[in-house]
């Protein structure tokens, strides 16, 4: 599969049209079949083990092309991004950047019940802002952190923390007239992604 | 995806797939990165140690204990180390259903999921219609699981998109009034705690 940058792929789903009903499986085991167990379980050990965090993890998966993203089920995708990762990563664990450190202290931007605006951006990078959200007027519910910045993160650069705020987003803000007044969605969003 | 049984029958037989994990897994473990028991370990505490049971046990016990569940809903991440339960760095966020508001919970980039206390995540919550239309039409998703809320009902839709995992408390169903803890536990479905069921005395349970 090419790998070409993007991050409007085929994993920010949310919104979409088309793709049916949710279908449930009676009494689904845990893993389908033993090369699907073994593949998370490798995927964690080795994010563990330093070799990757968890958003480059993401990262890979998130650049796969949108039609194969689709095709492939959840741990195929997961074992070509494994495949990758390990293809591009430094296999000496002591190398590889902590996957944690302690957060500093910061005095976060806004506070509980602040009105905040998200940014509108589509930038070539990693990002934890989903599409839908994106330039929407939501209310600050909680605040979290610091965290570390996913866009920089997934890149394997240093680490840089910031506040992350749970931002309730009202059903007419983000869906128009096809949205409901009385639902809501809650997003959990760095102060990066506000304006 | 393969229907035999390839691991009685030799690398002949091995579908893609599995030739693929296994050639990674060979190649992780020759980098010292991984052994093939710590893979083993990880499989079987998903397959047996893990699972919505873990979470039933929190859900009971806010139900039965008002200062428990009042420190669940404070801070979910301590509430539930009192318990014993390791969220590993990731920080628990309750949200409860009350007459009026109901929680459903959704991760439309990945498969963000308090594995901690559901276990792994089933493969209708990581899939494409869950992750498109949690968000959009909540409601019609909801109608498919066969819970329908009225109008004036909140619904209240939670995308973890950070390092934050969102477990619904459903409300506790009436007519169990004094019931034991583990009771009250085994009415507590893995749905009900992501949102798409409500808990309800079944047949089955009813004395």
């Amino acid at each position: 599969m090419a790998y070409p940058e993007r991050v409007n792929g085929g994993h920010d789903l949310g919104g979409q049209h088309g793709h049916g009903p949710v279908v449930a499986e009676k009494s689904e085991p845990v893993f389908h079949e033993g090369w699907e167990g073994r593949v998370y379980a490798m995927m964690r050990l080795a994010r563990l083990a330093g070799l990757f965090n968890l958003d480059e993890m993401r990262w890979t998966i998130e650049q796969i092309p949108p039609a194969d993203y689709l095709r492939a089920s959840y741990y195929e995708r997961w074992l070509g991004a494994l495949e990758r990762l390990i293809a591009e990563k430094s296999v000496e664990p002591a190398k590889a950047l902590p996957n944690s450190t302690a957060p500093p202290r910061l005095n976060p931007r806004f506070e509980v019940g602040d009105e905040v605006r998200t940014r509108s951006f589509h930038p070539h990078h990693h990002t934890r802002l989903a599409r839908y959200a994106r330039g929407k007027s939501g209310i600050v519910e909680l605040i979290h952190g610091p965290y570390p910045l996913p866009d920089l993160r997934a890149d394997g650069m240093a680490l840089v923390w910031q506040p992350v705020y749970t931002v309730r987003f009202n059903g007419r803000e983000l869906w128009g007239n096809d949205g409901l007044s009385n639902d809501s969605v809650s997003m959990d969003l760095w102060e990066e992604y506000l304006e | 995806m393969s229907h035999e049984h390839p691991h009685q029958h030799g690398h002949a037989e091995l579908s893609d797939l599995e030739a693929r994990a296994l050639a990674v897994e060979s190649l992780l473990v020759e980098k010292g990165l991984i052994t093939s028991d710590a893979v083993d370990r990880v499989v079987y505490r998903f397959e047996h140690d893990i699972g919505p049971m873990v979470g039933a046990k929190v859900v009971a016990r806010a139900w039965t204990d008002t200062a428990f569940k009042a420190r669940l809903l404070a801070d979910g991440t301590a509430a539930i180390a009192e318990l014993g339960i390791d969220s590993q760095d990731l920080h628990l966020e309750v949200v409860e259903n009350r007459p009026g508001i109901h929680n459903l919970v959704v991760c439309t980039l990945c498969s963000c999921y308090p594995w901690f206390l559901l276990g792994l995540p089933p493969v209708w919550y990581k899939s494409a219609p869950y992750r498109s239309r949690a968000v959009i039409e909540p409601r019609a998703v909801l109608h498919e699981f066969g819970v329908d809320q009225p109008d004036e009902t909140q619904i209240k839709v939670w995308d973890s998109s950070a390092d934050l995992r969102y477990m619904v408390l459903p409300e506790r169903p009436a007519g169990t009034e004094g019931w034991p803890e583990e009771r009250l536990a085994a009415l507590v479905s893995r749905d009900a705690m992501i949102g798409t069921a409500v808990v309800a005395i079944s047949e089955a349970v009813t004395p």
